[in-house]
Formats: C-alpha cells, structure tokens, sequence
C-alpha cells in the first residue's frame, strides 16, 4: 500500500486561491455557528460529560449489547447479519440485492459503506448504486471520496459542482446559480428514487433497548431511501450501540449542534421494524473495530458520532482540504483512526497537525484527540516510519534544544532574519511556515533578555 | 466459527475496564413556555407556523397559500383533501402529491421537531414524496425538551418514527441554504387541537 503524502496531496488543493479561501472561510463559519449554539445551553459541559460516559460505557460492555440489540431487532422483524470485514458486508449487502432481484439501490450517506468500498463492489456486479445526499451524490459523480463527514463537498465551489452536473446530468456548464444546480439533483435523483427495488441507510446510532436505529439527515433522503422501496438495508458500524432510548436525548441534542450549529438535524429518524409488506436488514460491521477496542491508546476513538466539529476547527484540515488526508476520514479524527487500518499507508496524517489540541475541546463525547495524535507519532517514530526530512530535522531539533547557548543564538538568529531579509526571502517556496500565513513579527526583545535585565540583577 | 461469534469473541478478548453508565437528567428546570420557543426554533428550521382561519377550513386554507396545488392527499380527519391516504396502496402512488396533510403525535420545543410514525402517517412516503406538508398540532401536544420526547411511550411501538424539524434542506454546494433538497420544500405547522375542537 503506498504512503500517502498528505502535504503533497494538499499541494495542488493550495495553489488555488479561490477555493482555499472558500473552504477555510465556510468550515470556520461552522465552527462558529457550533459555539453559538453549544453557548445556549447551559449544560453543554455537562452534557458532553454524559455522552462521553455513556459511550464509554457502551464500549466495555459492548459484546453484550449488540446480543441484547440482536434480540430485540430480530424480535421486530428485522434479519441481523454480522460482518467481520469489509469484504464480508458487501458479499452480505450483495446475495441480499440478488436474492430480490435488486437492480438499484437507492442510499443515503454512510462513512461505513465507504470504508467497504460497497459502491465499487455493488457496481462491478451490475448494480446501479445512487447517493441520494447532494453532496455525495456530487462527489459519487465526478468519482472522488468525501472530503468531510458532514459536509463531503465542501472544497468544491458551485462552478465545480456545475462542470461535475454539466457532464453528468446535462446541466449548462456556464450556469453555476447554487438553486439552479440543487433542482437538477433534486429532478435527477427523483425517478432512480422511485424505481429503486432497495434502499439503504448508515446508522448514527443503535439502541440495544429498542433494536433500533437512529439515522440524521438534513435533507431527508435517509426517510425516501427507506420508505419508497419496499426493501431497505442499513450497514451499522459495531461502536453505534447506546443502551436506551432515552440516551438519545443526550447525543441527539449534541450532534447537529456540534456539526453545523443546528438545535437537530431536519430529520431524525428511527428505524425499528420494516414496514408493512416490506422487508429489513441490519448488517453489524466489525471491520477493524474489536481490534481497536483492545489498543490501550486508541479505543476512546470508538466514540466517536462523526460529527466533523473536530475538522471544522482544525487548521490544518481547513487549509488542506480532505482529499490531502487519503482515507476515507480526514482531519484530525481521520489522523487517529485511518493509522488503526494501515499504520504504514496513513503514517503522515499524525503528523498534519499544530497540536493545538482544538479537535479535542470541542469533541462532543470527549475524545482526548490531539494526545492520540501525539501516541501516533511517537509509533511512527518508533516504527522508523518517519520520512528523511522529518527524521533529520528532529536532529537538528533536538541538539538545539538541549543545548541552551546554541538555541539562544539561533533564536537571535531567526529573530534579525525574519525583521532584516527581504520579503521574498520569506515567502519563498522552500520555506512552509511562510505559505498562506504571515510570519508574525519577532518580539523586540526575547523573554531571556528582559529577564536578565529587569529580575536577574534585582 | 460464526462472523458473529469471532466478533462477540474479540470484543470480550479487549477486556476493557467496564465503566459505570451514568443517570441523564431531564435537564428541565426553568424551560421557556413551550409553544412560544416551538414556533422560534420551527422558524429557524425554515418551518412556517401558519394561525388557524377564523371558520376552521383547513381545506380552504390550503387552497389559499398552494392555488396551484391539484392532489391534496389527506392523513387526517378535519381536512377533506382531494385523495384520502386510506385509498392508497403503495409509496408510489404518492409521487404527484402537491400537499400532504398529517397530524403529529407530539411536538418537541426545543428543535421544533413533530413527531410522526407510521401510525400518524399511515403511508411514511407522505411525508417525503409530497412537494409541501401541512401539520396540524394540539399546543397541547408540545414538550419541553429531547429528554422528554426520548422518555415518550411512542417510540416503543413505532417500527418507523421520525422528528422532523422543518423542510427538506442542504447547504452542500458552497453553504448556500437550500430548502427542497429531495424531499418536501416547505412544512406548514397550524395548531388545531384534537378531537375537532
């Protein structure tokens, strides 16, 4: 598997002004809409404390929760399949569409059919799969992954958007009006929707009490893909399971608020039974997950509820776009948990990070990020996976910074440099820190120099 | 061995410490009237809350804001509609629904969310076939918080329950807010107490 290079990768995202603008500026936007709506409520802390707990909870108790969720969810109807892989549930997924004859399947997003890489499998035996969320049908039509959780065409603009529908959906190239390009979709998707002989939906959540699932959507495609077709299948990631229903109220109230500043997602649904005449599948997915649980640092990533607040804040992710990050997840939950699949393949992302440790307060179930990504690099480290560069740096680094005099001299150094060379000699190419960013100035005087003259002679 | 069983097996295998699962609150000290905070946070989910006509047609109501409106599928007993939901066999038949009209259970303050179930639907594509919705919800109905709407009996009885909080909406092509985005473009809430008043 090849390393990815997450700076490479973001290289080319970079060079277009336009678009870095846009992005940094639209997820910074969401950032804030979070914080007015998390300062609304006076038990926000409180809340994010519970959530935390009861995942927590959830997590080391979990084999017997998915019995008790198994039970119940066989108990209303449902048939339960467990998948150990990736490979397994879409083989599961699949002789499920045959065995009705199934043509097109009608889904609406799930961050784990994309970890299966179900569409490739589903549509190299004959099956017409269709995103039924705009943003990911977007990006299912100009063949690329999502670039966010939440949001998975946010590093596109509407002229992007017009060239992808303008080839795909025969759109006019030349028009770019946002409502112009969301009606198209909307006419588009309608008649697959109706033809479709199965639906399919993720899960946000599995309550062991009930033996349902809760999935959210803002456009209510989950709500068509599971009540027009008479079929309907959900993939559910083992680590979705909360005990009660009424532990909803606590993740419920985080989740929109944390992502995108809403009290609630505009649909909020839960899937408990099929309906009259109509048949349902819930496919528990392993794929890794067991596996995480037992790695001492890295299981509390398992709480996650993919809210994307973590990407949102992150400035590395917002000036890097999510396509840089290689995996299926990007930003600083993709930096902790795409390693836990492929340690070599994903060995940069822990290093895509300011350790600003910003992820980690606003995480709505309280996941210590930024110290996994530290844990992470240390592996890394350890594993010699480090690139060259990085490793010589370090070097350098470290011999400065254990020794006193010579780090003295190299901050006077860099201090004079940043003030006395021209500008170009900055923001040239080969210097990182100078791109997109303005070195700020350097103090007149540095702290171990006011120090000597005004405490040490007193 | 089963999928199934390797997987129970690994997931007993981590051991991890079991933590204690805390009690969650109501959190409902000092709520703000209920009715009033429903029409504020449905209006900032794009719903419209839309008063009830002085001689109690709904359906000349809804001929009034939808003139061009030609099916009118009906879920509920005070408005006629042009198509009764009873008469209709399979989701598909809604696909030329102009106005759906149904009657939420309940109603949650604090997202502006009413709750529907098949049982208020009858046929769940309603509520997403059909280009707009109209509600009809009892100010009774109406509960403070998630934590009360999570503690309602309902749930345990619905095998499809939804909340919903406004229109179908995106804001997936360069954060420009979109109502209409696949399913309903607009929800109407009107309030009209059970049982016919």
């Amino acid at each position: 598997m090849k390393r990815v290079d997450h700076v490479k990768a973001s290289r080319e995202f970079i060079a277009d002004a336009k678009h870095i603008e846009f992005h940094d500026k639209r997820l910074w936007t969401l950032r804030t809409l979070r914080d007015q709506a998390a300062h609304g409520i006076e038990e926000w802390e409180e809340l994010r404390s519970l959530a935390s707990g009861i995942k927590e909870h959830t997590l080391t108790h979990l084999a017997g929760y998915l019995e008790e969720f198994e039970r119940n969810a066989t108990k209303n109807g449902v048939i339960v399949h467990w998948a150990k892989d990736a490979e397994e549930h879409n083989r599961i997924v699949h002789e499920i569409l045959e065995g009705h004859r199934a043509k097109t399947l009608v889904k609406s997003k799930s961050m784990l059919t994309e970890e299966c890489e179900m569409r490739e499998y589903l549509e190299a035996r004959g099956i017409t799969v269709v995103e039924s969320d705009l943003g990911e049908r977007i990006q299912q039509l100009d063949h690329e992954r999502p670039a966010h959780v939440v949001v998975p065409a946010v590093h596109k603009l509407a002229s992007d958007v017009s060239r992808v529908f303008s080839k795909t959906l025969g759109t006019d190239p030349d028009n770019s009006d946002v409502h112009y390009l969301a009606q198209a979709q909307r006419n588009a998707t309608r008649p697959l929707i109706l033809n479709a002989e199965a639906g399919m939906t993720g899960c946000n959540f599995a309550v062991a009490q009930t033996g349902g699932i809760t999935v959210c959507t803002n456009e209510g495609n989950a709500d068509l893909s599971a009540n027009v077709p008479s079929l309907h299948i959900a993939s559910i990631g083992i680590e979705k399971l909360i005990p009660k229903l009424e532990h909803l109220g606590v993740f419920i109230r985080l989740l929109s608020r944390s992502a995108l500043g809403a009290p609630i997602t505009q649909y909020t649904s839960h899937f408990r039974g099929p309906r009259k005449g109509g048949e349902m599948h819930f496919v528990l997915v392993d794929n890794g997950r067991s596996a995480r649980l037992a790695m001492d640092d890295f299981w509390y990533s398992l709480k996650c509820i993919r809210c994307g607040a973590c990407m949102n804040t992150c400035p590395v992710y917002r000036r890097s776009s999510g396509l840089s990050y290689g995996g299926v997840y990007s930003g600083p939950i993709g930096a902790i948990i795409n390693p836990t699949f492929d340690l070599k393949k994903y060995s940069a992302l822990p290093f895509a990070s300011t350790m600003n440790g910003s992820c980690t307060n606003v995480c709505p179930v309280k996941i210590n990020i930024h110290e996994q990504i530290y844990k992470w690099r240390q592996i890394v480290a350890e594993q010699h996976e480090l690139p060259f560069i990085k490793k010589e740096a370090m070097k350098v680094a470290g011999e400065v910074l254990a020794k006193p005099k010579l780090y003295r001299v190299a901050i006077k150094a860099a201090d004079t440099a940043v003030a006395k060379l021209p500008r170009a000699f900055i923001y040239n190419p080969f210097n990182a820190w100078g791109k997109q960013r303005e070195v700020p100035d350097a103090p007149e005087q540095a702290f171990r120099d006011w120090y000597l003259k005004n405490r040490k002679s007193k | 061995m089963s999928s199934r069983n390797a997987i129970l097996a690994s997931l007993r295998a981590a051991q991890r410490t079991p933590a204690t699962l805390p009690d969650v609150p109501m959190f409902d000290a000092g709520l703000p009237p209920a009715l009033d905070r429903f029409k504020q946070t449905l209006a900032q989910m794009g719903g419209i809350w839309a008063e009830m006509p002085a001689d109690g047609d709904i359906d000349a109501l809804i001929r009034a804001r939808y003139p061009d409106a030609k099916v009118i599928c009906s879920a509920v007993p005070e408005a006629a509609g042009t198509r009764r939901i009873e008469d209709v066999r399979d989701p598909h038949e809604l696909n030329d629904v102009d106005v759906g009209i149904v009657r939420p259970r309940f109603a949650v303050a604090e997202t502006g969310s009413i709750w529907l179930s098949e049982a208020q639907y009858q046929v769940n594509a309603l509520g997403y076939l059909s280009q707009h919705l109209v509600a009809l919800l009892d100010p009774a109905d109406i509960v403070g918080n998630l934590h009360h709407a999570y503690h309602r009996c309902e749930f345990f009885a619905a095998n499809y329950a939804v909340l919903m909080s406004g229109p179908s909406a995106t804001a997936d092509i360069e954060g420009v807010l979109i109502r209409g985005a696949q399913g309903i473009r607009s929800l109407t809430v009107i309030p009209l107490a059970r049982g016919g008043g």
